[in-house]
């Protein structure tokens, strides 16, 4: 019995490890509160909206250089529609998201390189981008006259500010309140950024979605060769005692 | 009249068959090492769960060398920005998102080879567990325990070095830190890590040779290993889980054990039970979480290597985490962290010398006394505490540390499993001499 009990608890606690380590991810975050995401992949006016605010407004400065303007086609675009409406500079639909800015020169305009976005989302997470660009302030300490809650003394200003407004930052209720409205309403500035987090989220792995489908059908297949090889283990097995 | 020339023909392809591996067999051993190894190489019948990691380990070695190839043919081991101009990520990073991005299948190739990487250690830690706790390295399995060790320590090797090629954040500092300990060494220290590096720092001259140590010194070695690994255990016969040796009963006439089954075709087609069981969790995670929350795949590493700046908080991957609480445990003599380095070395290397600091009466923890086990369950429990303290900051728990002084709780934490882990090892010949076993039975168990 006692050796049962050793072997249960042992696999229990290999069992919990797993759950052990993901409580690190309350503690990551910790230094600021990040709002929720609106990620949804299969919302494709969404990610059409979010991909023209990010051509029209991040893609000036940040490049995306590992996407190329032809994935849009898997969130609904025609190769014409990209032709027409999303490529400014003589680019061909198979290039990818580059831009013309020059990296040493950027350095000594914002003293950091902007840098690339391929891939940011999957560096800092859906939710702290979408956060951070709603939590800009301004700050007249600070060179380019914007800071950010989420990341103190950016280096970035804040581009978007004429659609969301000028917020202000509480240091002791460490709350922020719009004190000068933008073009956009509070909410149609979230759902903006929301868009923009969905686009990047799915320019950061732009296969997930076919993963993910694909996923189910490798799964069930499995499932049906687990019953397989279980029956053929069973008939073999049945003269061994 | 039909039917009977069917039955011809098919006698007259078996005869070619047979023909054939005649033709073989006075060449090379091959029906020979065939029955040796799989047909007539007798396991204990009463294998149970534990036993399936070994032919897992085998998958997945196989299955990172098959994606390792194919990701070999698209992998550019250049740390230089990409288009020449500084600030860009490198090449290498680049090169890596072309492979998620632009390949064919790349992104599931790339996917089973970062999972497999995980999964190997899952697997390898699980496949040790089961030689501690029934005695598999104990007489006369000694060798096999000690090449598997090799095999542990080449695939810890192979893990850091591939670690490095995707040249993220992580990668770059994780092999700053870890090469930076071989500085700590006195007198050779800084000489020895600048000839480990090839560069002052981690640079393109790393990277290009954990490249070559990565895609081709270390598989080699490895193979070698395993190929003796199974040479020795096939000599000397499987283990189980009563620690019985089945060669001691043998059938009169035949010679064969009489617990014994053939590997082929009993453990094969259990085996492969076991593979379909793995390969759904495997692809569970290929296709629906290959970060495993951060774990597999830590979100940093998504960032490009920057020599600039250091993130706040290093982690290695979650398979060097014991070890590295180990090393973070030990304090420093003076300015000098090599007391710490060298406790984690030996934190590794210590299992090596189980055969020998076992001096119990029996093999399996099924007859062994209460002692061994209540030891066996701080081991395990200072791993795992170990394991997890290592994914986190030092100061972790430093909200609760008052009372300490400054000491953070977590370092305080980390010290005395070191000390439990330690003692595991260090005490085993006593508690394990003192323990009362109970009796071993003749033949094995159901």
């Amino acid at each position: 019995m006692k050796i049962k009990n050793i072997m249960k608890k042992s696999l229990l606690a290999l069992v919990l490890f797993p759950c052990l380590l993901f409580t690190q991810f309350a503690i990551a975050n910790e230094g600021a509160h990040l709002d929720r995401a609106p990620i949804d992949a299969s919302n494709q006016d969404s990610l059409q909206r979010g991909a023209r605010t990010f051509i029209n407004n991040c893609l000036n400065c940040h490049s995306a250089s590992f996407m190329r303007y032809s994935r849009l086609q898997e969130i609904g675009l025609t190769e014409k529609q990209i032709k027409d409406n999303l490529l400014f500079a003589g680019e061909k639909v198979g290039d990818t998201m580059k831009v013309s800015m020059n990296k040493n020169e950027a350095k000594v305009w914002l003293g950091v390189a902007p840098p690339d976005l391929s891939v940011e989302v999957r560096a800092r997470g859906a939710d702290w981008v979408y956060t951070y660009m709603r939590s800009f302030y301004r700050d007249d300490t600070r060179p380019s006259g914007w800071n950010n809650v989420v990341y103190d003394k950016v280096a970035m200003p804040h581009v978007l500010f004429e659609l969301q407004g000028e917020q202000t930052f509480n240091h002791e209720t460490h709350e922020l309140t719009l004190s000068k409205p933008g073009m956009l309403s509070t909410e149609e500035y979230d759902t903006l950024i929301g868009d923009l987090t969905n686009y990047m989220a799915f320019m950061a792995e732009p296969g997930k979605q076919q993963r993910n489908h694909l996923g189910w059908f490798v799964l069930l297949f499995l499932g049906v060769l687990l019953v397989l090889t279980y029956k053929l283990k069973k008939a073999y097995w049945k003269d061994i005692h | 009249m039909a039917i009977k020339s069917v039955t011809e023909r098919k006698s007259r392809f078996a005869g070619v068959l047979d023909g054939t591996l005649n033709w073989v067999d006075d060449r090379f051993p091959l029906t020979s090492n065939i029955k040796a190894h799989l047909t007539e190489y007798y396991a204990p019948k009463n294998f149970n769960f534990w036993y399936f990691f070994g032919s897992l380990a085998m998958l997945v070695l196989v299955i990172q060398i098959v994606t390792g190839i194919f990701l070999t043919m698209h992998y550019k081991p250049d740390a230089s920005p990409l288009d020449g101009i500084l600030g860009n990520p490198s090449v290498a990073f680049a090169s890596v998102e072309y492979i998620m991005r632009d390949v064919p299948w790349g992104y599931i190739i790339r996917y089973m080879h970062s999972t497999g990487a995980s999964m190997f250690f899952v697997v390898i830690y699980l496949h040790m567990f089961r030689g501690i706790i029934y005695g598999s390295y104990r007489n006369p399995r000694e060798l096999i325990w000690l090449f598997g060790m090799g095999i542990f320590l080449a695939l810890m090797g192979e893990a850091f070095f591939g670690y490095l090629l995707p040249w993220g954040q992580m990668s770059y500092w994780g092999a700053q830190v870890i090469t930076s300990l071989f500085g700590t060494v006195p007198l050779i220290g800084p000489d020895l890590m600048e000839w480990l590096r090839g560069d002052y720092l981690v640079g393109d001259a790393t990277l290009n040779r954990f490249f070559a140590f990565h895609v081709i010194a270390l598989p080699l070695v490895l193979l070698g290993l395993v190929a003796a690994h199974l040479i020795a255990l096939h000599e000397v016969g499987s283990n189980n889980p009563d620690g019985v040796e089945i060669k001691k009963t043998k059938d009169e006439k035949t010679g064969i054990p009489l617990d014994g089954i053939p590997f082929h075709p009993y453990y094969t087609v259990k085996d492969m039970v076991g593979v379909v069981v793995f390969l759904i969790v495997f692809s569970a995670i290929i296709f629906f979480a290959p970060e495993v929350g951060g774990y597999f795949l830590e979100a940093n590493n998504f960032i490009p290597a920057n020599p600039l700046v250091t993130p706040a908080h290093i982690a290695p991957t979650w398979y060097f985490t014991p070890y590295y609480s180990i090393l973070r445990a030990v304090p420093p003599i003076g300015v000098s962290q090599f007391p710490g380095v060298v406790a984690m070395g030996l934190s590794v290397v210590i299992f090596a010398f189980l055969p020998w600091l076992d001096k119990g009466a029996v093999k399996s923890i099924r007859y062994r006394g209460t002692l061994y086990k209540k030891w066996l369950l701080a081991f395990v429990v200072s791993f795992l505490v170990l394991g997890y303290l290592g994914t986190v900051p030092a100061d972790i728990f430093g909200q609760f540390g008052a009372w300490l002084g400054k000491a953070d709780i977590a370092t305080v934490i980390a010290r005395i499993f070191t000390v439990v882990y330690f003692a595991f090892f260090l005490l085993m010949p006593w508690y394990t001499k003192r323990d009362k076993s109970l009796p071993v039975p003749e033949r094995v168990t159901g």
